[in-house]
C-alpha cells in the first residue's frame, strides 16, 4: 500500500468545504477550526482523492518513494 | 510526485473568488493538467469567458485571457481565431452564459465548426447573481426566481451542440476529475468546434436549497448519476432513468470553418 | 501620374478606405442601409490577406471585431441605428478595455425598425451616450464619397493612436449615393500602425493608469495579459477600488479631451466675417454649403461650420467664432429633432441665438429651407 511522506495544507487557501475530509477513504483528514488538517498521516494511502478534488489548490500529497 | 500547478497559475491571484465547495476549482485543475499534457506554448493559448462565476477562471491562468461580456465568450473568441488561426482558442462559460444569453453564439459556432474549444460549466443555476433559474435548472428545482419550483423544460447542452453541428461533443463532471482532464484534452486535440459540458456543483446557490446538504453530497450525486456512454449502450431506459451519460458523445471528421473559408475565397497569404 | 478615379458608392468607399488603412478583419451583420460595406469587404478582404465573417447577430459582430483587434488586426464593422443599439454593450467594453476598432453607422430613421431605407441623422446622441457609464467617444462625420474613404482612414488612425473605438457616423444618403472617388496612392494619406510594446513581457502593464497611452500587445505576441470589462487595475485584473475606478475613467476621457486639436477636424467656410453661422454635418452640410453661398448672393454674411469630428464636440471652434462677436445667430439643420442643436446651445451659452432646423422627412433638408432660416437672423 502506498504511503504519504507528507501532506501539505495551505490554510490560507482552504475554504473549509470538507470535500477532502469526506472523500478520504481512510479517515486521515479532519476539520480543525473550519480548515482541513491532517489527523493521521499513517492512515493516508496516497490515493490522491483529496488533492484531485480540492477546489482550492489547498492540499498537496507527497507520495513516499517505494522502499 | 504531486502535480505542480504553479507553472500555469498567475502568481498572487489565489485564493480564487469561488465559494467553499464550488467545484470550478476542481475543473480548473483538470484543465491545467490537460493543457500541460499537450505542451502548448502559453503564448499561443487564448482563453475567453463571458460573465458569471466560471467566467472568472481566465483571470487565474497564465495565458492570453479575455473576460468578455455576458454570453459573448464564443463571439469574441471567433474574432480572435479568425484574425489569427494559429492561436489555440478556448471559450468557456456557464450554462446561463452559453445557452441563454449566449445561446445564439453557441449554436452558430457549432454550425460553423470553427476550431474553437468550448467548455460549458453547467451548475444548473445562475450562481453569481444569486441562484436564479437557468435553461438547465431541472424541472421542479428551487431557484430564487422559481420559488414554487422550476416550471420550464430544460436544455440538454450536448444534444443542442450535436444538433447544431459541433464535430466533437463530450460530457464529464467535476467529480470525475481525471475523466474531465481526458475529455478536455481530447476536445483540445480535435480540429473543429468541440464542446465539453462539465457538470458542476453550486452548493451555495443550488445545493443548499435543493436537498444537497453538503458540497460532497453534490459530488457523490455526480458519481452515482453518471454512466459511461459505452456502458449506457447496454442499459435499458429504466436503468438509465435519472442518470446521465459521460464520455465522448459525438465525434466526426468534417471540414473546419477557417480551412474551408481560406480555400474557398483563395485567401492571399 | 494620372489620378486613379472611380465612380463609387459611399458604402463601398468606406470599405476601400478601411483596406487602405490596413484593415484585415470585418465582422458584421446585414442591415440596411449599411450592408454594402459588408458586401464589399467580403469580396475584397481575402484578396489582401484579410478575412470576413458574417456573424450570427449584431452583438456577435461587435464582439468579433474586438476579439480580432486583440489578436493584433485592424478591424471594422458597419451597421445602422438598430444594430448600433445592439452593439452598445460591447462598444462600452472596447472603450473601457481600450481596444481600437472602427464602427460605421449608416444612420437611418428611428427609433426601432423605423425607416430602414430612409436617411436620418438621429444617432448623434446614440453614438455619444448609447453605451452606459462615463466614457470618451470619437466620431467622424463624412459628407461625400471621397470623405467616406478619407475619414475612414482617419478613423482607423484615431482608433490606433488613441486606443479606442471610433465611429464613422454617416447617413443613408452619403452611404448610398455614387460620386467620383479619387483613390489615394499608398503613402499619400497617413496610415498609423499600432505601436508595439518595447518593455519586457513581465513588465508590461496593458492598462497603466499612470501613462496616457500604452501600446496594445497582440494576443500571441508573447505578452500574456488579462482583459476584463470589470474596472481593472493597471495590470488588467479586476479592482473594486472606487478611487482607481475614478482615476481610470477620468484618464480615458481626459486623454481624448486633451488631444482635441489633433482629433478635431472642421471645415470653416466663409466664417471670418459671418453674422449667421450654419452648423451642420453629413448630408445636411452639403445643403448648408449651398445655402451659405445663396445667402451671400443675397448679401447676407453667412458662414458654414462643418465638423468632420462631431465627438468630441467642436466646442473650441464654436467658441473661437463666437468670440469675434459678429455672430447674431446659428442655424443648425439636422435630420432629427434637435440632437446637435442642444449641444450648440450649450456651447453658445446665450451669446447668440441658436435655432435648429429639424426634419424627419426622408429627403435631405433643402438649401432654400436653410436660407429662409438664415434670413430670420438678419
Amino acid at each position: 500500500m502506498a504511503k504519504a511522506e507528507r501532506i501539505e495544507i495551505n490554510k490560507k487557501w482552504c475554504k473549509g468545504c470538507e470535500i477532502c475530509v469526506e472523500l478520504c477513504p481512510t479517515n486521515a483528514l479532519e476539520m480543525v477550526d473550519f480548515k482541513v488538517a491532517v489527523k493521521d498521516l499513517e492512515k493516508c494511502i496516497a490515493c490522491m482523492q483529496c488533492e484531485l478534488r480540492c477546489p482550492d489548490f489547498a492540499i498537496v500529497v507527497y507520495k513516499k518513494e517505494k522502499e | 510526485m504531486a502535480y505542480d500547478y504553479a507553472k500555469y497559475l498567475r502568481p498572487g491571484k489565489l485564493p480564487h473568488i469561488w465559494c467553499a465547495g464550488c467545484t470550478y476549482g476542481i475543473v480548473l485543475k483538470s484543465m491545467i493538467r490537460a493543457i500541460d499534457s499537450l505542451n502548448y506554448d502559453k503564448n499561443d493559448v487564448v482563453v475567453t469567458s463571458g460573465i458569471g462565476c466560471c467566467s472568472r477562471l481566465p483571470g487565474y491562468v497564465d495565458f492570453n485571457t479575455l473576460h468578455t461580456t455576458h454570453g459573448r465568450s464564443i463571439a469574441f473568441a471567433t474574432g480572435v481565431k479568425v484574425a489569427n488561426p494559429k492561436l489555440k482558442v478556448i471559450a468557456l462559460g456557464g450554462d446561463g452564459d452559453m445557452t441563454a444569453i449566449g445561446g445564439n453564439h453557441f449554436i452558430h459556432a457549432c454550425r460553423r465548426n470553427i476550431d474553437i474549444t468550448v467548455f460549458v460549466f453547467n451548475n444548473n443555476i445562475y450562481g453569481m447573481t444569486g441562484a436564479q433559474y437557468s435553461p438547465t435548472t431541472p424541472k421542479g428545482a428551487w431557484a430564487t426566481t422559481a420559488p414554487y419550483g422550476m416550471t420550464e423544460n430544460n436544455f440538454d447542452i450536448t444534444s443542442l451542440a450535436i444538433g447544431a453541428g459541433a464535430s466533437f461533443v463530450a460530457r464529464t463532471t467535476a467529480y470525475h476529475a481525471t475523466h474531465c482532464e481526458k475529455m478536455i484534452k481530447e476536445a483540445l486535440e480535435h480540429k473543429g468546434l468541440s464542446v465539453v459540458e462539465i457538470i458542476n456543483a453550486c452548493p451555495t446557490g443550488f445545493g443548499r436549497k435543493n436537498k444537497f446538504k453538503t458540497p460532497t453530497s453534490m459530488l457523490l450525486w455526480m458519481k452515482d448519476s453518471a454512466v459511461n456512454v459505452e456502458k449506457a449502450k447496454n442499459m435499458s431506459p429504466e436503468e438509465l432513468a435519472g442518470k446521465f451519460t459521460i464520455g465522448v458523445l459525438h465525434k466526426e471528421e468534417k471540414p473546419e470553418y477557417l480551412e474551408t473559408y481560406d480555400a474557398t475565397v483563395g485567401l492571399k497569404k | 501620374m494620372a489620378k486613379k478615379l472611380e465612380f463609387m458608392m459611399g458604402n463601398h468607399a468606406v470599405a476601400e478606405g478601411a483596406l487602405y488603412a490596413g484593415c484585415k478583419f470585418y465582422g458584421g451583420y446585414p442591415i440596411t442601409p449599411s450592408t454594402e460595406v459588408a458586401e464589399r469587404m467580403a469580396e475584397r478582404l481575402p484578396k489582401v490577406g484579410g478575412r470576413f465573417i458574417q456573424m450570427e447577430d449584431e452583438i456577435a459582430a461587435m464582439a468579433s471585431v474586438i476579439g480580432a483587434s486583440l489578436a493584433g488586426v485592424k478591424s471594422l464593422t458597419a451597421t445602422s441605428g438598430p444594430g448600433l443599439s445592439l452593439k452598445q454593450e460591447n462598444i462600452g467594453y472596447a472603450m473601457l478595455c481600450e481596444i481600437p476598432v472602427v464602427i460605421v453607422d449608416v444612420m437611418r430613421g428611428g427609433p426601432s425598425t423605423g425607416m430602414p431605407t430612409g436617411p436620418s441623422q438621429s444617432d448623434i446622441m446614440q453614438a455619444k451616450w448609447g453605451t452606459h457609464g462615463d466614457h470618451p467617444v470619437i466620431a467622424v462625420t463624412p459628407a461625400s464619397v471621397q470623405e467616406q474613404f478619407n475619414e475612414t482612414v482617419r478613423a482607423f488612425n484615431l482608433a490606433e493612436k488613441y486606443r479606442c473605438p471610433v465611429y464613422v457616423l454617416t447617413d443613408a444618403i452619403i452611404g448610398q449615393m455614387m460620386e467620383q472617388l479619387e483613390i489615394p496612392e499608398p503613402g499619400e494619406l497617413e496610415v498609423i500602425e499600432r505601436p508595439k510594446p518595447d518593455c519586457k513581457p513581465e513588465e508590461y502593464l496593458p492598462f497603466d493608469m499612470d501613462k496616457e497611452f500604452v501600446p496594445l500587445a497582440a494576443f500571441g505576441s508573447g505578452y500574456r495579459y488579462h482583459v476584463t470589462g470589470l474596472h481593472h487595475n493597471s495590470d488588467g485584473f479586476p479592482t473594486n477600488d472606487p478611487v482607481l475606478h475614478t482615476k481610470n475613467t477620468v484618464r480615458l476621457i481626459e486623454r481624448i479631451n486633451k488631444n482635441y486639436d489633433d482629433i478635431m477636424k472642421v471645415e470653416e467656410f466663409m466664417t471670418d466675417d459671418a453674422e449667421v453661422l450654419v452648423f451642420a454635418i453629413g448630408v445636411s452640410a452639403r445643403s448648408a454649403k449651398h445655402a451659405v453661398i445663396e445667402a451671400r448672393n443675397q448679401g447676407i454674411k453667412a458662414g458654414l461650420l462643418r465638423p468632420l469630428t462631431i465627438w468630441p464636440f467642436p466646442d473650441k471652434h464654436i467658441d473661437n467664432i463666437l468670440n469675434k462677436g459678429n455672430v447674431k445667430g446659428i442655424v443648425v439643420p439636422e435630420m432629427n429633432l434637435g440632437q446637435m442643436t442642444l449641444e450648440v446651445q450649450r456651447v453658445a451659452k446665450g451669446r447668440c441665438q441658436v435655432e435648429g432646423l429639424f426634419s424627419l422627412m426622408l429627403d435631405p433638408i433643402l438649401p432654400g429651407e436653410i436660407v429662409e432660416k438664415i434670413r430670420r437672423f438678419v
